[in-house]
């Protein structure tokens, strides 16, 4: 499945807004982008990032399908896959 | 094999040749419960979670001596073989009436209490909902229990109720889970609006009173009693490890059925049972804390004496006063050698760094004892205080110093 664009800029936003030190501010950020080793989060970063999507998307990710994550467009059909549409953001 | 820590070994390597390893204090002697000897120096203790002092109770010790001599030095077996004795359930039976509930089981630690609770609570169809700054322990648990996991923001009641709501049509039970008191930054958990929570979404509540218990409230049942939401926890865990001054961990409840937990907690099952020794010791403990209440008036005084000496000295604590209070920093670095120097001038707090810590913080953690003498405590403010003019991090906080 797609990654839609929508979502990956919405989580490039989010990513943005995180102010997180350890994560390069000038990366551009797209679907092939690794959470490890471009943005630089481990995994009890990539928990509290995704903490914050959770709430952005107004949606719940359970903990168990984060392994599986290694990039912003694993995370984006994730987001995708949730009841609660990435559209329903304003 | 260790390949995989690579980066882990050279932050160690590095901090470890400059200083001290901050990781590996070894204590020549424990003096009391607030002094030690560190090769030629005695070490005030400003970290130790030896919340009312009871490591060196002379009535714990006598009974833990008996025991130690009547029952030998381990059981040499798990609780579901030959490692139950009298004094293991004489103490289960204590936990369940100190805290007024119907059961309670008693583990050789409290890592293993959460470990074995979880995993055994919550089955794959089922639900955990854990505050994000919940213990390691609490985090393993629900790993193992391989349930559905979804970690709500600290402290954050409206956060949980939004994934409450959102999980309303999964099938299976859903576990609220948090602490009583948080042993990073020394915050509280909202208990009276989790419990209102829990209630509306028929979700079960899981506190952790590890920090808590024999602290808080007027009989020292933890944050629930505080709070007066003790009927709407389902299930109490806490430790022996802290306030009761010795080791091992347990879950109390009401809950039918509670004791099928003994042959499905893993964590319960396959480990040696606590030596008679302790069982018999924290029995005993169980009673000071009812016996003395001046205890943990007490710690409050200090506490509070801590809290507030190091605000007024300009320092970034946590949010309210309690027995743990954390001075925050930011860089790592200087927190290694903030706690290095302070170490080298007879005062030992515990170095805590990412990301052991809620929002990669370097935190200089106190906690606070019913057997420090307002004294000591003024001292302690004093090092720290030297050291933090010495190294530059009071007049770093300028903001601080406006917002008194």
């Amino acid at each position: 499945m797609q990654a839609t664009e929508d979502a990956v800029q919405a989580i490039a936003e989010v990513v943005r807004s995180l102010k997180n030190p350890a994560i390069p501010q000038d990366l551009p950020i797209a679907a092939d982008t690794t959470l490890a080793h471009d943005l630089k989060l481990d995994s009890l970063a990539v928990m509290d990032f995704v903490m914050a999507l959770e709430q952005r998307f107004d949606t719940v990710i359970s903990m168990d399908d984060l392994p599986d994550v290694q990039t912003v467009g694993d995370l984006a059909r994730l987001l995708d896959a949730q009841p609660q549409p990435a559209a329903s953001l304003s | 094999m260790l390949k995989k820590y690579a980066s882990l070994r050279d932050a160690f390597h590095q901090a470890r040749g400059a200083m001290g390893n901050p990781f590996d204090v070894t204590f020549d002697a424990i003096l009391s419960p607030t002094t030690a000897r560190l090769g030629d120096r005695t070490v005030l203790l400003l970290g130790t979670n030896n919340y009312l002092g009871l490591t060196f109770d002379s009535a714990c010790i006598a009974d833990a001596t008996e025991a130690l001599r009547q029952e030998g030095t381990g059981t040499t077996g798990s609780r579901i073989a030959n490692g139950t004795y009298g004094v293991h359930a004489a103490l289960e039976r204590r936990v369940a009436r100190f805290l007024g509930r119907r059961d309670a089981m008693v583990f050789t630690t409290g890592y293993q209490a959460n470990l074995g609770i979880l995993s055994a609570l919550a089955g794959r169809e089922d639900t955990l909902l854990l505050d994000a700054d919940s213990h390691a322990s609490i985090y393993d648990g629900a790993r193992l229990a391989g349930a559905q996991v979804t970690r709500f923001r600290h402290n954050d009641p409206a956060d949980l109720d939004r994934r409450l709501r959102h999980l309303r049509d999964r099938p299976g039970e859903k576990l609220i889970v948090v602490e009583g008191l948080y042993s990073m930054l020394g915050d509280t958990a909202p208990l009276r609006e989790i419990a209102a929570v829990k209630r509306e979404h028929g979700a079960y509540l899981l506190v952790d009173e590890a920090h808590s218990l024999g602290v808080y409230g007027d009989h020292g049942r933890g944050l629930g009693e505080v709070a007066g939401v003790e009927s709407d926890i389902d299930f109490v865990v806490g430790t022996f490890s802290k306030s009761l001054g010795a080791i091992g961990g347990f879950c109390a409840s009401d809950l039918p059925d509670f004791e099928l937990l003994r042959l499905t907690a893993r964590a319960y099952m396959f480990t040696a049972s606590l030596p008679p020794s302790v069982a018999a010791g924290v029995s005993r403990a169980f009673d000071r804390i009812d016996q003395q209440p001046e205890l943990r008036q007490r710690l409050k005084l200090n506490a509070e004496r801590l809290y507030h000496g190091l605000r007024a000295a300009g320092f970034v604590l946590g949010p309210v006063p309690s027995p743990i209070v954390s001075v925050r920093l930011s860089d790592p670095a200087l927190a290694m050698r903030y706690w290095n120097e302070l170490l080298t001038a007879g005062l030992y707090v515990n170095l805590a760094l990412p990301p052991a810590t809620p929002e990669n913080q370097s935190l200089l953690r106190m906690s606070v004892s019913a057997a420090h003498e307002p004294e000591q405590i003024d001292r302690a403010v004093e090092i720290i205080a030297a050291i933090g003019t010495s190294l530059g991090v009071r007049s770093a906080m300028p903001d601080v110093a406006a917002a008194e």
